[in-house]
């Protein structure tokens, strides 16, 4: 009897988590353009996506902000957890709040903030300043990714590596980095995720020259609720997720669990 | 006598005011089995840091081979290490991490393949090439860190603690393996260790440090046998320590006992420690024929002997014998002059445990 309790419960939680989303995905597939009736299957609407230059276009730029972001803030975030992890314990427990309030602020205090700094440095809003404030918001996670890699490493290896004649150079490259690639590999996949996801912050650091998929949403569902929204949601609500499930893999694995 | 290998000449190394290692004076000579003994924070582990490369001196020289070794990098000295916890890398596979020293040196890989295999071999790991070094267990993993520095043939191999995160049995078995392998490749150790006994039955020589400062050099038996001071006499193995007073060459009295023995060099009437082994204690049954005299007031069995606390009428003994003389009897304690060691007074310095690193 509290087994089965305990099932429903579970399934009441679930079923409010994900209906909307699974609403969202059988509609993307519904032939009729009404919201509210099933006019059977089609894959119009994902063809149509394709065709759309708009769509394309904020594709590309969120792939390409994506991955810029990515591999900018995955080494800058490294060197940073290097760095840190080398400071005194005060140092590394001062820096590592000041690291941690980022993450804790709320995207829309983060997004107007940042416009209002490039507008207050005169940097016109574009492609450039919402791809810094992408590289901005996420080092935090990608220092809180690596620091425990690091933190794990043995606090001889670096030492062992010099000792057996490489040079301080060659061991970084082959082996401390190497030893944290977990970590690091994580902290891109973050990375990547928190970019493709975001809408506040770019939203107020795109200007109108840069829109990205979750912005270009937002402004076609202004005009009405077009199923190829629909479709497009469904393929963002993919990525994200079949990033989510190789960050999760990977923590499976028995590394560092970071989300 | 082989020559000497490394000379350390006054060195000292500081951290935020405090002295870790204050002017110490070492030579070590080639295929010599060296062991700095001491406690935590007693500066042994410092100075090994020194000769590896991983801290500056602040003062002092490093000598090797004759030349100077202080403002060479870790990277260049013809020096390897075991570390603590070994510091294996364990994103590579055991052949990898024993291959990594020959590939910076760029041997030919026929090369590498023939000391590698052949390193293994001598640390009993054949067959475990491609295995990770998590998978193995505390014992494969300390026999990979030594393979690892062993194969690059350096003159001194340096171990700091090497077998202190295993367990009794497998201790005791690595120390016979580790002398023979010293033994059999010729080179020297430097092994820090806290463990005196460890420390005794592995060295050629002991150097005991406490605070920085090196307390007695020597052999185990002279370490043992014949301790300079009262911090060493505690540290290496059981001891009383008597406070007396050396009357002239051969007599030294204490608690109103006048007593032979065999040191000499003291003013008259100077005050001494006496140390005398609780296993040179010898009990005779009747009191009188001992001369002192005390009441068994403790007895521990330890497996191969009984361990009793025996009090006189103005201290307790600590005396260990084969056979057991039960609580509450009065006995006679006899010692022999040789094993009766007197050792200058000086200005003690006691054991204190304090953080190294």
């Amino acid at each position: 009897m509290q087994k089965a309790i305990k099932r429903v419960y579970m399934s009441i939680i679930f079923l409010f988590l994900y209906a909307p989303i699974i609403v969202l995905i059988v509609f993307s597939f519904n032939k009729s353009k009404s919201r509210g009736q099933w006019g059977g299957f089609t894959l119009d609407w994902y063809i149509d996506l394709f065709r759309d230059r708009q769509i394309r276009e904020a594709l590309y730029f969120t792939i390409l902000i994506a991955v810029l972001s990515t591999l900018i803030s995955t080494i800058v975030g490294t060197i940073a957890a290097l760095g840190i992890n080398n400071m005194t314990k005060i140092g590394r427990t001062v820096v590592l709040n000041m690291n941690n309030l980022p993450v804790l602020n709320p995207d829309i205090v983060t997004g107007v903030a940042l416009m209002t700094l490039f507008i207050s440095i005169r940097m016109e809003l574009g492609f450039l300043t919402m791809l810094i404030a992408h590289i901005v918001f996420s080092i935090p996670y990608v220092i809180l990714a690596v620091l425990p890699k690091l933190r794990q490493l043995n606090k001889h290896t670096a030492e062992a590596a010099l000792d057996l004649g490489a040079t301080p150079a060659y061991a970084m490259r082959k082996v401390i980095i190497p030893e944290i690639m977990p970590g690091i590999v994580s902290g891109a996949l973050i990375a990547f995720t928190l970019s493709i996801d975001d809408f506040v912050i770019s939203f107020f650091t795109a200007g109108t020259s840069a829109t990205n998929l979750s912005i270009l949403i937002y402004s076609m569902a202004k005009r009405g609720v077009k199923p190829t929204i629909n479709a497009l949601s469904t393929l963002m609500f993919l990525t994200v997720l079949i990033l989510m499930l190789i960050i999760n893999k990977k923590n499976d694995k028995g590394e560092d669990i970071i989300i | 006598m082989n020559k000497n290998l490394i000379e350390l000449k006054n060195l000292t190394k500081r951290y935020n005011g405090m002295t870790a290692v204050d002017s110490i004076n070492l030579t070590i000579k080639e295929n010599e089995f060296v062991t700095l003994l001491g406690p935590s924070g007693c500066g042994k582990t410092t100075t090994l840091r020194m000769i590896g490369g991983f801290e500056d001196p602040d003062d002092g020289e490093i000598l090797f081979e004759g030349k100077l070794l202080n403002n060479v990098p870790a990277y260049k000295r013809n020096v390897n290490t075991v570390f603590q916890r070994y510091a294996l890398f364990t994103h590579m596979n055991v052949y990898e991490n024993v291959a990594f020293g020959l590939r910076i040196k760029k041997v030919s890989k026929s090369e590498i393949d023939r000391r590698v295999k052949r390193m293994l071999k001598m640390v009993d790991l054949e067959g475990f090439d491609k295995r990770y070094v998590d998978s193995l267990s505390g014992g494969q993993q300390q026999r990979v860190a030594i393979a690892r520095a062993l194969v690059n043939e350096p003159k001194v191999l340096l171990l700091d603690e090497p077998l202190g995160a295993l367990d009794l049995k497998l201790r005791k078995e690595m120390q016979i393996e580790l002398l023979d392998m010293q033994r059999s490749v010729g080179i020297t150790f430097i092994y820090v260790t806290h463990d005196q006994e460890e420390a005794l039955t592995m060295s050629d020589t002991i150097v005991v440090m406490n605070k920085g400062v090196i307390q007695q050099i020597g052999t185990p038996q002279d370490i043992y046998n014949e301790p300079t001071n009262r911090f060493v006499a505690d540290f290496i193995g059981e001891s009383n320590i008597i406070e007396g007073t050396m009357l002239e060459d051969f007599k030294v009295a204490f608690d109103g006992l006048l007593l032979d023995c065999v040191d000499k060099g003291f003013a008259p009437n100077e005050p001494v420690d006496i140390v005398i082994r609780p296993e040179d204690i010898r009990i005779v049954v009747n009191p009188d024929e001992g001369m002192i005299k005390g009441t068994v007031t403790s007895v521990v069995f330890k497996g191969v002997h009984y361990e009793m606390i025996i009090e006189s009428d103005t201290r307790e003994y600590l005396v260990q014998r084969t056979m057991m003389f039960p609580e509450g009897s009065v006995v006679g304690m006899n010692v022999q002059p040789a094993d009766i060691q007197v050792m200058k007074r000086g200005d003690v310095l006691c054991s204190e445990e304090e953080e190294e690193e």
